[in-house]
């Protein structure tokens, strides 16, 4: 009871602090701002454009023209069309790739983190053998032997080579927390060790796994991106490493027909640098050390 | 220190061993039938069919129980056998392997190396000068942001196609037998420049951008600010925080190997660059089983070899262990 009376004013100001700063600091807006533009652009580009991304729509390999913004590919597909269908893909990689890298990242680093001792050993152990075997040779191997795969399974895939960054990062993290005075305080009151990993060392850390996920976001989209450039992706479907595939395949680079294959990596690397941006941002308002004034 | 090797040497086997098991299972556990597929792809018709399909699940020893199957793998690799690839019968997988080998060297020392040196050096130069820390880290960030194959096709397009300076793919000329005359090293090192410079540029980013945050904790850190106290040259100071950011950064360099590795297999294959990477996607394209255990496995070797050499840098620059290796008090 008294702890949440003297409490209650804190963070109150703290949000507002944060808030602050947040709004104040130059690289989270900007990140902030293309992650926002490329959502955008994906909800209503499917209303700008008439055509289906696989539609035959004029002549081929026609450069950017106000009919046809980015131009369109060797055998008349829209870039544009292309470009806004195949930007779902990325997110979702993203999102699915990167949370469930993370989520298997906090599990692991968690439990190996605050148990210590044996556990932490075997755990460790483990995250630097899969740290150690390159994720895209594994990915490359397993998606050669599965012939359909869809986003959502190119999406476990990398999320299961690529959680160790993440489990190492969070239980040096927990490392630091579980020795503190109120850790020790709930383990006086008896409460299990989920609960106070969750109450306890989770919430203190907060931001810290917040940014973890931005990272494995990121991560994820590149990993994709590689996947989908050799022809590893979606067997079906368009995105934006599909589109470099198509476009290197069809010699898009002889024909000089630079409007298919600059689009999607200028979609990418935006979306994957306003990420980091963002983050190092985040790192800033987080941490009042490295604000530069 | 012979506590920690012996944990590092444990890690290191037991990757290995689970990279081969890995490696093991991904054919027989997974969807598809490598020798349907041989089958078909030989084009056979009626009898045929069954007589080859039991000739080939006992030529591969696939009839056999799956433990012995696993037992005889094991034997098989560490006599060096890697089978015979398919794609390039009859030439066994791992003469083709030696083969592309030379190039992935080629590339992949000097560019992990010169951009680890060439981005600590920047990193910290830009760390706290207002006028880089604005300008080119921004740079910095987009480069990580890049997508490796990208920056090898755009690359390919300026340089190769529009300017013309440089040629689009291949290792050496198409022209050219490999023999030791000058005019073939040329071209090899003609060939090489832009594979190396894509990878180069993208570690380049990633470096500078680690020094220079790794410098800033080290410049707010405690020691920093009573040596600053004690007036001590600012240029002393930041040489003190440059060392102890190496530490973290020779890690980071063990750490980052694998997505080296996985940059490099994307760049040679926008090149077509004769090395593992081509040959993966090759030995993938051609449903060449063998060759794609083959490769899988000598990339895990590679990785592991290096991790191991940057552990014995870390034990000689360390001074916390080189003390300890002399028998000091560390």
């Amino acid at each position: 009871m008294i702890k949440a009376t003297a409490s209650l004013p804190v963070p109150v100001k703290k949000k507002n602090e944060f808030l602050y700063f947040a709004f104040k600091n130059t690289k989270l807006r900007v990140g902030l701002g293309i992650l926002l533009f490329f959502l955008v652009l994906m909800v209503v580009g499917p209303q700008l454009t008439e055509y289906e991304p696989t539609d035959f729509v004029g002549p081929s390999g026609a450069p950017p023209s106000a009919d046809y913004w980015f131009g369109t590919t060797s055998f008349g597909e829209d870039v544009f069309t292309q470009f806004v269908y195949g930007l779902p893909a990325t997110f979702m990689v993203g999102i699915i790739g990167g949370g469930l890298a993370t989520v298997l990242g906090m599990t692991i680093g968690f439990i190996a983190g605050y148990r210590g001792g044996v556990v932490d050993e075997v755990l460790n152990i483990l995250t630097n053998v899969i740290l150690t075997i390159p994720a895209l040779a594994l990915l490359l191997v397993l998606s050669a032997y599965v012939k359909v795969r869809g986003i959502f399974i190119e999406s476990i895939f990398i999320g299961l080579t690529t959680w160790p960054w993440a489990a190492r990062a969070i239980r040096a993290q927990t490392f630091t927390l579980r020795t503190r005075d109120f850790v020790d305080l709930a383990k006086l009151n008896g409460r299990s060790a989920l609960k106070i990993v969750f109450t306890e060392i989770a919430p203190n850390m907060a931001s810290y796994l917040f940014m973890t996920f931005i990272l494995m976001f990121g991560g994820a989209i590149l990993t994709a991106a590689t996947l989908d450039f050799l022809g590893l992706g979606p067997t079906q479907g368009t995105s934006l490493g599909l589109m470099m595939n198509m476009a290197v395949l069809w010699s898009a680079l002889p024909l000089g027909t630079w409007w298919w294959f600059v689009p999607p990596g200028i979609g990418i690397t935006a979306i994957v640098g306003g990420l980091y941006i963002m983050n190092v941002g985040l790192d800033e308002v987080f941490n009042p050390k490295l604000r530069e004034m | 220190v012979r506590r920690y090797f012996g944990r590092k040497l444990l890690i290191y086997i037991l990757t290995f061993f689970i990279a081969v098991t890995v490696d093991w299972m991904i054919p027989r556990f997974m969807p598809g039938n490598p020798i349907t597929i041989l089958i078909s792809r030989a084009g056979l018709r009626g009898n045929a069919v069954s007589e080859m399909y039991t000739y080939y699940l006992d030529a591969f020893g696939l009839d056999l129980p799956i433990w012995k199957q696993y037992l005889s793998f094991w034997a098989a690799i560490l006599q060096g056998d890697l089978g015979t690839s398919i794609y390039l019968f009859p030439t066994p997988v791992k003469d083709v392997i030696l083969r592309a080998v030379p190039y992935d060297l080629a590339l992949l020392i000097p560019s992990t190396l010169l951009s680890w040196w060439a981005g600590n050096k920047f990193g910290a130069y830009a760390a706290r000068s207002k006028k880089l820390d604005n300008t080119l880290l921004p740079l910095g960030y987009i480069l990580t942001a890049t997508p490796y194959m990208w920056l090898g096709i755009l690359l390919a397009w300026v340089f190769a196609i529009v300017l013309g300076i440089f040629p689009v793919a291949g290792g050496f000329g198409f022209d050219l037998q490999p023999d030791l005359s000058w005019r073939f090293i040329g071209s090899l090192v003609h060939h090489w420049f832009l594979p190396f410079a894509s990878l180069f540029i993208v570690q380049f980013g990633g470096w500078a951008i680690g020094m220079r945050n790794l410098i800033i904790y080290e410049l707010e850190s405690d020691y920093s600010h009573y040596l600053e106290a004690l007036g001590a040259p600012r240029k002393l100071v930041r040489r003190y925080a440059f060392r102890n950011a190496m530490l973290p950064q020779l890690t980071g360099l063990a750490l980052s190997l694998g997505a080296v590795v996985s940059g490099a297999l994307a760049t040679e294959v926008v090149f077509g660059y004769p090395g593992i990477g081509y040959l993966i996607l090759q030995a993938i394209n051609n449903e060449d089983y063998f060759l794609i255990q083959g490769c899988f496995l000598f990339v895990v070797i590679g990785v592991l070899l290096a991790n191991f050499i940057i552990d014995v840098a870390y034990l000689i620059v360390d001074p916390r262990t080189r003390t300890g290796m002399q028998g000091g008090a560390g």
